[in-house]
């Protein structure tokens, strides 16, 4: 049918607007940038870039179930100090290393999704306070910034590959392909979408509510310690920092929000986030190379969030039963 | 021939609230079974309870020879049940394909197959008579009469065994009702066995070949359609109840019936779902909005209460008009509009708030000066009410949530007659409220109605609507379909106008 489109572009449509914006932004500030469009400003970018992207979409399977994940940047920073620990060595070392540390991420979300399902607590108050055990023990691991990582490893991760792509860029296509389009055309994500849309028409319409649950904030903890990973091989050290969870959290919130995902849940796309997070990442370099001074960076961040959120706001104006919007 | 499914004495309570007690009911394939009652006869939880939603305290469930449980609605899916609810099940941001297909969707190595999706829901829709709605379409983009199809179109995809719909044709629009007749007589010339339930009699007449009347939670009859008339079928669905005493209702007396109308509404329509709606209530009169639930009482209370978006019509208030665009301009004094919500937990009261701040909230202003609370006048304000309701509250300063339900409400209603309210609106106040509370209610109203008040009571009781009201709007479909009074105001009337059969048949 001819229709199908039109129904693909509605249903997508927040994904294309972050990537259209995305690619605006990106464009300003390779025109204004004094090398422009070369290979180590490309990989610069997309380290740093990537590392959100990851963590922005971790954020993004609680917030389709209609819950959140407030412990996502202090996953990331746990798996960063545990990753400066464990992948040293020789390859083999290194390589069970990883594994480890994707493991304990899992565990981690797991964790949340167990306390959310088995003992009905709200999303935002759990993840706070296991955010706040998982710095814990990061601080545990390393009361002092330091530590190793695997150079060969890192050093492939972070550079480009042969052509000038930036390896980060693959790793993060890789996740995609191997975590998020999947779980999209999963049985599990099908059931995460319908129960943030109607936890009790998805009920009633036989969905294991607490299995799909669990199943997503485990993927949430899971992708939140592959940026801690990550971000291990772009520092070569680990460092348990608070604040650097803290910002990462609060921007994977932004990042979901500009990539069209509803806070009330129901309808998104990790893809989207992606862009939302490439999108504040650029806006951060944007002001650098307008040579503006970096304190106008949260401001400038505030208002482009408000505006993206301000635009699925715009349906709330037809609704005719007051009532519904304290609902 | 042996039923497929047969419930035996299946009892199911609610704190001290039989729902069910001693149930019994069976259905056969090949039939159209219709389950008949009154609001709160049990029905919506017997077929819960055969959905697998809740679990009943005793009982056996015997699906095909074998005794079953149901733990979860997937369990009665898996075993063939497929239910189709007066609440819809539908996620409204998924699409109609996705909804279709979102117990068990068709998978390729793990992946759900969105083509062989695609082909299912398209089958299921083209099942359903529905070919017109396109399954790529968000269901939160659809009318209510296009959902409802959607909803039958995804019970038929399981190929249930047995099919139960509760009220599924009360959204929907009469082309669509015809359709669904129509596969429902295809269905069960295929072998299903269909569980119907409906209020409306001529649906009832026009379609089921068994009906089962339930009253109270318990099952009074089954019989073959057409055996029992629409009046004796009516008379075993109100039985008899306890008498019960109601204020005596004041003579109708000439000079009240002159006079400009405290509210006088003309004309009121909102938004497909009120429909020209008319009327017009004195000071010292209590009418009653009956008709069954659902059918537009609710939307009418919120439209006069300023909570709806573009309400049409004409509202007069001592004949000056009025437009009353939020509760709170509901609320000044020049206007004196006070609506006791039907959910007194959510849209009533801020349970974690003490009774004192509960019961003053809506008349602040009139204790506070410059914006401060002069705590000495609130305190006796709400003391005289509490005595005056005698609200049983071991101390003001508690939780509201502490309360018994039937104080709870006593809270809400305080809570509009501190503001001096000329008109009051009740959406069913002594719904799953004790017995003397409910009396006191019944006083309170006649009291506040001879005290100049225009009293407008909708109530899902009709012993009360009855008991309470001069005057009673049956509502069917968001209008007003009849008006009853004096002897025309019985028991027949109210629930033959609220079915849509003719009065005469029903007596």
């Amino acid at each position: 049918m001819q229709r199908d489109w039109l129904y693909h572009l509605r249903e997508m449509r927040g994904t294309y607007a972050a990537a259209a914006m995305f690619v605006v932004i990106f464009t300003v500030y390779i025109a204004k940038h004094q090398t422009g469009w070369a290979v180590p400003v490309l990989t610069t970018a997309a380290n740093k870039g990537v590392l959100l992207a990851i963590v922005a979409m971790a954020q993004t399977l609680p917030v389709l179930t209609s819950g959140i994940d407030l412990s996502v940047g202090m996953v990331f920073v746990l798996a960063n100090c545990l990753a400066s620990h464990l992948v040293v060595g020789t390859p083999l070392q290194a390589a069970a290393g990883c594994v480890a540390v994707l493991a304990c991420g899992a565990l981690c979300g797991f964790i949340n999704g167990a306390i959310i399902v088995w003992g009905r607590l709200q999303p935002i108050v759990t993840t706070l306070a296991t955010g706040t055990v998982f710095y814990g023990i990061a601080l545990g691991l390393r009361p002092v910034p330091g530590g190793d990582v695997h150079a060969g490893l890192a050093d492939a991760l972070t550079g480009a590959l042969p052509g000038g792509v930036p390896a980060m860029l693959v790793v993060l296509v890789g996740v995609v392909v191997v975590v998020w389009l999947p779980f999209r055309r999963s049985v599990v994500g099908r059931a995460a979408l319908a129960i943030g849309s109607s936890e009790a028409a998805a009920y009633m319409s036989g969905v294991d509510v607490g299995r799909t649950k669990l199943v997503t904030y485990t993927l949430a903890g899971l992708l939140a310690a592959i940026g801690g990973l990550l971000l291990t091989f772009v520092t070569y050290s680990g460092e348990a920092s608070s604040a650097s969870g803290g910002v990462y959290t609060l921007n994977s919130i932004a990042a979901v929000v500009i990539g069209g995902t509803s806070l009330a849940g129901g309808a998104g796309s990790a893809i989207g986030s992606i862009f939302g997070a490439l999108v504040l990442r650029t806006i951060g370099d944007l002001l650098f190379v307008f040579d503006l001074e970096p304190l106008w960076q949260p401001l400038f961040q505030g208002v482009i969030l408000l505006a993206a959120v301000s635009l699925g706001a715009l349906q709330l104006l037809k609704v005719s039963d007051r009532l519904e919007l304290f609902r | 021939m042996e039923p497929i499914l047969r419930l035996e004495d299946v009892s199911k309570r609610y704190g001290g609230v039989h729902a069910l007690e001693r149930a019994s009911f069976a259905c056969t394939r090949g039939r159209i079974h219709a389950l008949l009652g009154e609001n709160g006869a049990g029905k919506s939880t017997l077929i819960k309870v055969m959905a697998g939603v809740v679990q009943p305290d005793e009982g056996r469930i015997v699906l095909e020879g074998s005794e079953r449980r149901f733990l979860h609605p997937q369990e009665a899916v898996a075993a063939g049940i497929a239910c189709i609810f007066q609440e819809l099940s539908l996620m409204p941001d998924l699409s109609v394909a996705d909804n279709i297909c979102i117990t068990n969707p068709p998978r390729r190595r793990g992946l759900i197959d969105r083509r062989a999706q695609r082909r299912i829901a398209e089958a299921a829709l083209a099942r359903a008579g529905a070919e017109g709605i396109h399954p790529l379409a968000p269901v939160s983009s659809l009318s209510l009469s296009r959902r409802q199809m959607v909803e039958i179109a995804k019970a038929l995809a399981r190929e249930p065994k047995i099919l139960i719909l509760d009220e599924a044709t009360s959204a929907l629009a009469a082309a669509d009702v015809e359709r669904v007749f129509a596969l429902l007589r295809r269905l069960r010339d295929e072998g299903l066995a269909i569980v119907y339930i409906s209020h409306r009699m001529n649906e009832v007449a026009a379609l089921a070949d068994d009906c089962s009347v339930f009253r109270n939670g318990r099952h009074v009859a089954t019989f073959a359609a057409g055996t029992r008339s629409n009046a004796e079928t009516v008379a075993m669905m109100i039985g008899r109840d306890i008498e019960h005493a109601y204020p005596p209702k004041p003579a109708r007396s000439p000079e009240r019936d002159e006079g400009a109308a405290a509210i006088e509404v003309k004309g009121l329509s909102w938004n497909g779902r009120l429909h020209d709606i008319a009327l017009a209530v004195r000071r010292g009169e209590i009418v009653g909005l009956g008709g069954l639930d659902g059918q537009g009482q609710r939307e009418f209370f919120l439209a006069l209460f300023g909570v709806l978006r573009g309400v049409g019509g004409e509202v007069r208030l001592d004949g000056e008009p009025v437009a009353v665009r939020s509760p709170r301009e509901a609320k000044r004094a020049g206007v004196g509009i006070a609506l006791v919500p039907e959910d007194r937990k959510t849209d009533g009261l801020m349970l974690p708030m003490s009774v004192r701040d509960n019961i003053s909230f809506a008349a602040l202003d009139r204790f506070s000066r410059t914006g401060v609370v002069v705590a000495s006048a609130e305190a006796a304000a709400v003391g005289e009410i509490v005595r005056r309701l005698s609200i049983k509250a071991p101390e003001l300063g508690d939780a509201a949530a502490t309360l018994s339900g039937g104080n709870q409400q006593k809270v809400v209603i305080a809570k509009w007659l501190l503001n001096v309210p000329r008109i009051v609106l009740l959406s069913d106040p002594t719904r799953g409220i004790d017995v003397g509370t409910k009396q006191e209610i019944h006083q309170l109203l006649r009291r506040l109605a001879d005290e100049g008040a225009a009293v407008l009571l909708y109530s899902t009781d009709y012993a009360e609507l009855i008991g309470c009201c001069d005057r009673v709007a049956v509502f069917l479909d968001g209008r007003i379909v009849r008006w009853l009074a004096g002897d025309d105001l019985n028991e027949h009337a109210l629930v033959a106008t609220a079915l849509d059969v003719s009065p005469e048949a029903a007596h």
